[in-house]
């Protein structure tokens, strides 16, 4: 992106956050890596644990053996597979989740201070709608694309109250600057004044991950559904993709909810890790705790129960930063 | 230059992209290609310095065109297009409509006297275009908003061809209704 998505804060937006220089993309995607593999490897030890089976250094090394399985296995092909959208669907969740990435600062430091960061992210995770659906259609396979419209069922319902859960630390920052969002809460962290909002956005990242409950999009009731028909590197692809979707999503709510990089004895980056690893360890243990929730019947939880207590989270926010000012 | 450069090229990747939806035999293909098209013109948008009204066009845009996918997938035609089709109809007459309304265009953007800019954008630009929008505007919004949505709550209850007598029965008592598809919350 060009200099001119970048505009400076007021100088009364709080600590300022320094824009890095391009080249640190590099690092955005190092440790979206990192905090992904560690996703599969926690998942990889409490697989093995709930099948009681075998240490947890050989479970935790799982994942790199699936990883390398997939990698000398051979790519499935399919007649008449619309090719180029079924590629850019499974490679396009990383890059979704590496431009996420990009507008959450790492203590003091980010890469892309965007004015409407919160925007932005909120952007990238619709595109998730769109790639996700992608993969489900371009194997021209009937299962693949009955899971691609679960996962688009499954959007209508968690996407609305994701947004509106998004809008509630906004409203208390009054800015769309993830930085000045995370400078916003000193003392009192914004999980701890809108959980409903906190909640209502760790489904949604839930959601945008096809994680846990919002997985029957790949359930093996659909033969794997939108993975279906993916083999070998294009599978590797789509799970990476999935984890550094969900990664992404832990790293958001720390400037969002959870104070940024505040924190007592270490420096700003470190808590902004810890505290991204912490979030994403909830959501990683949360897989195999929550049901699956259909998406027929989930269409009526996001919009009779999550959509209006969200909006009333929202108002409540709005009328107690009013008060406040 | 490089950001002029980047500008220019993404005016060309939204208009061949918005060409290409003509040009494809896929509904699913001619969708994206129209997303691709959409985010060309919202990155563009983003160049003008206007990062919220960009990023939003980006935003509703790829979810709009998922939407429409499943839509188009589901009504086009006789064959629900999942197969290869033509993305063309009364060909001749559109492309004649295109041609003059372009030309149309393209002579007003020539001809008119463009005026030169008076004063210099906000430092917030978010900000002002919302005090723009919603400032002195307020009460309208405030009055057409419930009316929009009492539109839409009425179209959707004058189209769906099921009653609440069809859902609770003659007596209005049975529970739980009787829907074709059980809702998530027991109603």
């Amino acid at each position: 992106m060009g200099e001119p998505l970048l505009t400076s804060l007021p100088a009364a937006a709080g600590p300022a956050v320094v824009t890095v220089a391009p080249a640190w993309a590099v690092a955005v995607v190092a440790v979206l890596g990192a905090l992904a593999l560690a996703a599969a490897a926690l998942d990889g030890v409490l697989s093995a644990r709930s099948a009681s089976a075998g240490g947890a250094l050989g479970a935790a090394g799982r994942p790199l053996g699936e990883a390398s399985r997939l990698l000398r296995q051979r790519r499935r092909t399919t007649v008449q597979a619309d090719t180029l959208l079924w590629r850019t669907g499974g490679a396009g969740l990383l890059v979704a989740a590496a431009l996420m990435l990009a507008v959450v600062p790492l203590g003091r430091w980010t890469v892309a201070d965007l004015a409407v960061g919160v925007v932005w992210f909120n952007a990238m995770d619709v595109m998730v709608w769109a790639l996700v659906w992608l993969v489900g259609w371009g194997a021209n396979s009937a299962h693949a694309l009955v899971g691609g419209y679960r996962f688009l069922a499954h959007g209508l319902g968690y996407e609305l109250p994701l947004m509106f859960a998004l809008v509630a630390p906004a409203i208390a920052a009054g800015s769309l600057n993830v930085g000045a969002v995370a400078a916003a809460q000193d003392g009192l962290w914004f999980a701890a004044w809108m959980p409903v909002a906190f909640l209502v956005y760790l489904l949604g990242v839930a959601g945008f991950s096809v994680w846990g409950p919002f997985a029957p999009a790949l359930g093996t009731d659909v033969a794997g559904g939108v993975r279906a028909e993916l083999s070998g590197v294009d599978r590797l692809v789509l799970e990476t993709g999935r984890y550094a979707l969900l990664a992404a999503g832990a790293a958001f709510a720390v400037p969002m909810f959870l104070g940024g990089g505040a924190g007592p004895l270490l420096p700003d980056w470190a808590w902004t890790l810890v505290k991204t690893l912490a979030v994403l360890a909830l959501l990683v243990w949360a897989r195999r705790r929550l049901p699956a929730l259909r998406p027929d019947l989930f269409m009526e939880i996001g919009w009779l129960v999550l959509l209006p207590a969200a909006l009333v989270q929202d108002l409540l926010v709005a009328v107690v930063t009013v008060w406040r000012s | 230059m490089l950001v002029d450069i980047a500008f220019v090229a993404l005016g060309v990747v939204a208009v061949l992209s918005g060409a290409a939806v003509f040009v494809v035999d896929s509904m699913a293909r001619a969708t994206y290609a129209l997303a691709v098209s959409f985010v060309a013109v919202g990155v563009q948008v983003l160049f003008l310095q206007q990062s919220y009204v960009g990023v939003v066009v980006i935003l509703m845009m790829v979810m709009e065109m998922a939407v429409m996918a499943v839509y188009m997938v589901m009504f086009m035609g006789m064959n629900p297009a999942l197969m290869p089709m033509s993305m063309v109809h009364s060909n001749r007459t559109a492309v004649a409509t295109a041609v003059l309304t372009f030309l149309l265009l393209a002579a007003g953007i020539l001809v008119v006297d463009w005026p030169a800019r008076r004063g210099s954008p906000p430092p917030e630009v978010t900000e002002a275009l919302g005090e723009a929008l919603m400032g002195p505007q307020m009460l309208v919004m405030a009055v057409i908003s419930p009316v929009m949505v009492a539109t839409i709550v009425a179209g959707v209850v004058l189209a769906a061809p099921r009653t609440r007598y069809d859902r609770f029965g003659d007596d209005l008592r049975q529970r739980p209704p009787d829907d074709p598809q059980p809702g998530g919350v027991g109603r």
